[in-house]
C-alpha cells in the first residue's frame, strides 16, 4: 500500500473522494510499488484479465444467438458461423480464447512455482487463485459441451459419469447432476446456466486475488520482502502499465495467428458432428487444457481411486504454502529445486502428451510413472528438500549489490545472532 | 530484449507441441493437392466452387444433404459468387413445401434465394432404408468434421480400390483405402465424364473430386476468405503497435537503472 495520503485536487474529487473513496483506489493502483526487476513472467496476471474480459464480453455476444437445446444447439451454432455478422470471428475468438486463457494460466502457475510466490505472506493470494483454476476448468468443460457435437456429448458423459464412483451416492449424484437418467436436456440447460454464471464469480475472485496481492505485493525474481517504495520499485503506472501493455501485444499476435489462421486446430474434429448418443467416437478426449489429469485419472486401475487421485492431483497444490518447507523463495538460490522444477514441468508435459493417447501399454506405463512422480515430487521431495537444501546466499536489495539477505528479516536476525 | 524473444518462442513452441500432441493420431499418407484456400492468403478457386457446386447438385445431393446452405449464399461474397440472376435460377429449379395459405393448406412452389438447399431425403429413417442401413451424412461442415479435412475426403473420393485378396466384403460394402477401417457403404462416384463442364474442363475423376471438395471446403467455412483477409489486417495492425508500443516502453523505462 502506498503510504502518502492522496487528496483529490478539484472540489467535486474531493466530495466524491470523501463519500466513496474511488479516486483513492485509482490513485493506489497508479502508485502501487512494484519491484522494479520483474521479468516477462510477470506480464500474465495483466494478460490473464485480458482473457477473462475477452471471454466474458465474447461470451455474452455468443448468448444472444446460441440456443441451449438438444435439437437446436448444433444449428445455433452453424447459424453464429454463418449468418451472425462476424459471428465467426466472435465464436473463433471465443472458442481458442479458452485455450490462450489456459495457456496463460498455466505459464502463470508455473512463474509462482519457480519464483516461490505461493509462499509466506501470499498464501492467500495463492488460495484463491487455485479456486478461480478450478472454476476455470469447470467453466470450460461446461462451455465444451455447448456446441452439442459428438466430444460435447460424451465428454460430458465420461466426466459426469466420474461420480458414480462415490460410494452409495454414486448414481444419485449423477442422475442429479444429469436432471435425469443420462446426458440429456436438462443437462445441456444447467450446464448454459452455468457456463454463463461462473466466469462472474471468477471475475469477483480475480478482484480478491489481486486485492490480497497488493497486501504483501509483487513478489519478485530474487524472491526477496523489499521496502516499498523505495529505490527497488517503480510506480505501477506507467512503468508496469506500458511493458504488461507490451507483452499483451505479443500475446496477441499468437492469439490471432490461430484465430484467424488455424481457429480449429485445438479443437477436435468429432465436435463438428451432432452428437449422437447412438454411435461412441473411437477416442474421447478432452480438451488439451485438462490432459495431465485425464491422464493422471486413468492411470489408475481402480474407478474410484481414479477419481480420488485426480482431485487430489489439484488439492495437493492448493496446500503447497505448507508442502514446501523451504524459506527461500526464488529458484535462483535453490540449485537442487531448480533441477526438480524443470523436471516437474517435464512430467506434466508428459501426463498431457499421454492424456491425448490411448490408455493401453507402454502409453500406460509411462502415465503411471508420470503420475507417481507427481505425487510424490509434491508430497516427499519438497517437505523434505526445504529442510536439507543448501542454498545460495540471498542478495538484500535489488539495485544494491549487498549479499547475505533473507526473504524473511527473522531469519537475518538468527544468522547475525548465531 | 533476448528476455522477451525467449517468452515468446516459448509461447509459440509450446502452442505448436500442443498442437502436435492433440492431432497426433492415426494417419495413412492421404491424397493432397495444392488447395487454393490454404495458407495466409487462401481464397477460393471461383470455378472450382462452380463446377464444384455442378458436381454436387448433379451427383452428391441425391443422396448427400446440405442442411446449413441456402441458395443466397450461392451469390455471396466470397462463395462461388454466382450472379443474383443465376442463383434465383438455380433455386427456382427446386421445390420446396410452404403454407400454410389462407385456405389453410400446404402447397409446393419454386424454391427462393432465402430456401434452404433441398434435402434429399424426408428423415433419417428414409435416407436409411435408401442406402442400405447407411446414413449419408450431411455435407455441410464435413470437411471440419473429419480429422485430415479437404485432403481427406479427397482421398476417400478416389480411394476405390478392389479389396486385398482374402477380405471379403458383404453386399453393398466397399472397399476403399483411405475410409476409416477401409470399409465404406458409398459406391464409387466418379467416373470420366460424369458431368459435363460448362466451361470446357475436362471432368476427370480427380478434377470433380477436387472441385466438389473445394465445394465443401467453402460451405463449412463460408467466411474463410473474409477471415483471411481481416487475420492479415490484424496481424500487421499489431506488429506496427507493438513496435511503437516496445518503443515507449524502452523510452519510459530509461528513466530507471533497470532492464527492460
Amino acid at each position: 500500500m502506498s503510504d502518502h495520503n492522496y487528496v483529490p485536487s478539484s472540489k467535486l474529487g474531493k466530495w466524491f473522494n470523501d463519500r466513496l473513496p474511488l479516486l483513492t483506489l485509482a490513485d493506489h493502483l497508479k502508485e502501487y510499488p512494484t519491484p522494479k526487476n520483474l521479468n516477462y513472467w510477470w506480464t500474465f496476471g495483466g494478460i490473464l484479465t485480458f482473457c477473462l474480459m475477452t471471454q466474458i464480453i465474447t461470451g455474452i455476444v455468443l448468448g444472444m444467438h446460441y440456443i441451449a437445446h438438444v435439437d437446436l444447439a448444433f444449428d445455433s451454432v452453424e447459424h453464429i458461423m454463418r449468418d451472425v455478422n462476424y459471428g465467426w470471428l466472435i465464436r473463433y475468438v471465443h472458442a481458442n480464447g479458452a485455450s490462450m486463457f489456459f495457456l496463460a494460466v498455466y505459464i502463470h502457475i508455473f512463474r509462482s512455482l519457480y519464483y516461490g510466490s505461493y509462499k509466506s505472506p501470499r498464501e492467500v493470494i495463492w488460495i484463491i487463485g487455485m479456486i478461480i483454476y478450478l472454476l476455470m476448468m469447470m467453466t470450460a468443460f461446461m462451455g465444451y459441451v455447448l456446441p452439442w457435437g459428438q466430444m460435447s456429448f460424451w465428454g460430458a458423459t465420461v466426466i459426469t459419469n466420474l461420480f458414480s464412483a462415490v460410494p452409495f451416492f454414486g448414481e444419485g449424484i449423477t442422475n442429479w447432476l444429469w436432471g435425469g437418467y443420462s446426458v440429456d436436456n436438462p443437462t445441456l440447460t444447467r450446464f448454459f446456466s452455468l457456463h454463463y454464471l461462473l466466469p462472474f464469480m471468477i471475475l469477483g475472485l480475480v478482484v480478491l486475488h489481486i486485492w490480497a496481492l497488493h497486501v504483501p505485493g509483487n513478489n519478485n525474481p530474487i524472491g526477496i520482502d523489499l521496502k516499498k517504495p523505495s529505490k527497488d520499485t517503480v510506480p505501477f503506472h506507467p512503468y508496469i502499465v506500458i511493458k504488461d501493455l507490451f507483452a499483451l501485444l505479443l500475446f496477441l499476435i499468437v492469439f490471432a495467428f490461430f484465430v484467424f489462421y488455424s481457429p480449429n486446430i485445438l479443437g477436435h474434429s468429432d465436435n463438428y458432428i451432432e452428437a449422437n448418443p447412438l454411435v461412441t467416437p473411437a477416442h474421447i478426449v478432452p480438451e488439451w487444457y485438462l490432459l495431465p489429469f485425464y491422464a493422471i485419472l486413468r492411470s489408475i486401475p481402480d474407478k474410484l481411486l481414479g477419481v480420488i487421485a485426480m482431485f487430489a492431483s489439484i488439492f495437493i497444490l492448493v496446500i503447497l504454502p505448507w508442502l514446501d518447507t523451504s524459506k527461500i523463495r526464488s529458484a535462483i538460490f535453490r540449485p537442487i529445486y531448480k533441477q526438480l522444477y524443470w523436471i516437474l514441468v517435464l512430467d506434466v508435459l508428459i501426463l498431457g502428451y499421454m492424456g491425448a493417447m490411448p490408455a493401453e501399454g507402454t502409453y500406460l506405463l509411462i502415465a503411471r510413472v508420470a503420475t507417481f512422480y507427481y505425487f510424490i515430487h509434491f508430497l516427499v521431495i519438497l517437505p523434505l528438500l526445504g529442510k536439507r537444501e543448501k542454498t545460495l546466499t540471498v542478495p538484500l536489495s535489488i539495485t544494491e549489490p549487498v549479499l547475505g539477505g533473507s526473504p524473511n528479516p527473522q531469519m537475518v536476525k538468527k544468522r547475525e545472532l548465531g | 530484449m533476448k528476455n522477451i524473444i525467449k517468452l515468446f518462442f516459448l509461447i509459440f513452441l509450446s502452442s505448436i507441441f500442443l498442437t502436435k500432441a492433440y492431432s497426433a493420431g492415426e494417419k495413412t499418407d492421404l491424397l493432397t493437392i495444392d488447395w487454393s484456400f490454404k495458407g495466409f492468403f487462401g481464397k477460393f478457386d471461383r470455378g472450382s466452387l462452380q463446377r464444384g457446386y455442378q458436381v454436387y447438385t448433379e451427383v452428391c445431393a441425391s443422396c448427400h444433404s446440405m442442411k446449413y446452405l441456402s441458395y443466397r449464399n450461392l451469390a455471396e461474397e466470397g462463395g462461388p459468387e454466382f450472379t443474383q440472376e443465376q442463383a434465383k435460377a438455380i433455386a427456382s429449379n427446386f421445390e420446396v413445401e410452404d403454407g400454410p395459405n389462407s385456405d389453410g393448406e400446404m402447397f409446393t412452389r419454386p424454391a427462393k434465394l432465402s430456401d434452404k438447399f433441398v434435402l434429399p431425403y424426408a428423415n433419417v429413417e428414409e435416407a436409411k432404408v435408401s442406402n442400405g442401413g447407411a446414413y449419408p451424412p450431411d455435407m455441410s461442415v464435413l470437411v471440419k468434421a473429419r480429422s485430415g479435412g479437404a485432403d481427406y475426403i479427397y482421398s476417400v473420393l478416389l480411394g476405390y480400390e478392389d479389396p486385398p485378396e482374402g477380405m471379403i466384403l458383404d453386399d453393398g460394402v466397399y472397399y476403399n483405402k483411405y475410409m476409416y477401417g477401409n470399409k465404406i457403404k458409398m459406391p464409387k462416384q466418379l467416373y470420366d465424364d460424369l458431368v459435363t463442364y460448362n466451361d470446357g474442363t475436362l471432368a476427370t475423376p480427380e478434377q470433380m473430386a477436387k472441385d466438389v471438395v473445394t465445394f465443401m471446403a467453402w460451405s463449412a467455412e463460408p467466411h474463410l476468405e473474409a477471415r483471411h483477409k481481416i487475420g492479415f489486417r490484424a496481424l500487421i495492425y499489431l506488429f506496427i503497435i507493438t513496435i511503437l508500443v516496445y518503443f515507449s516502453m524502452k523510452k519510459i523505462w530509461s528513466r530507471v537503472e533497470s532492464e527492460v
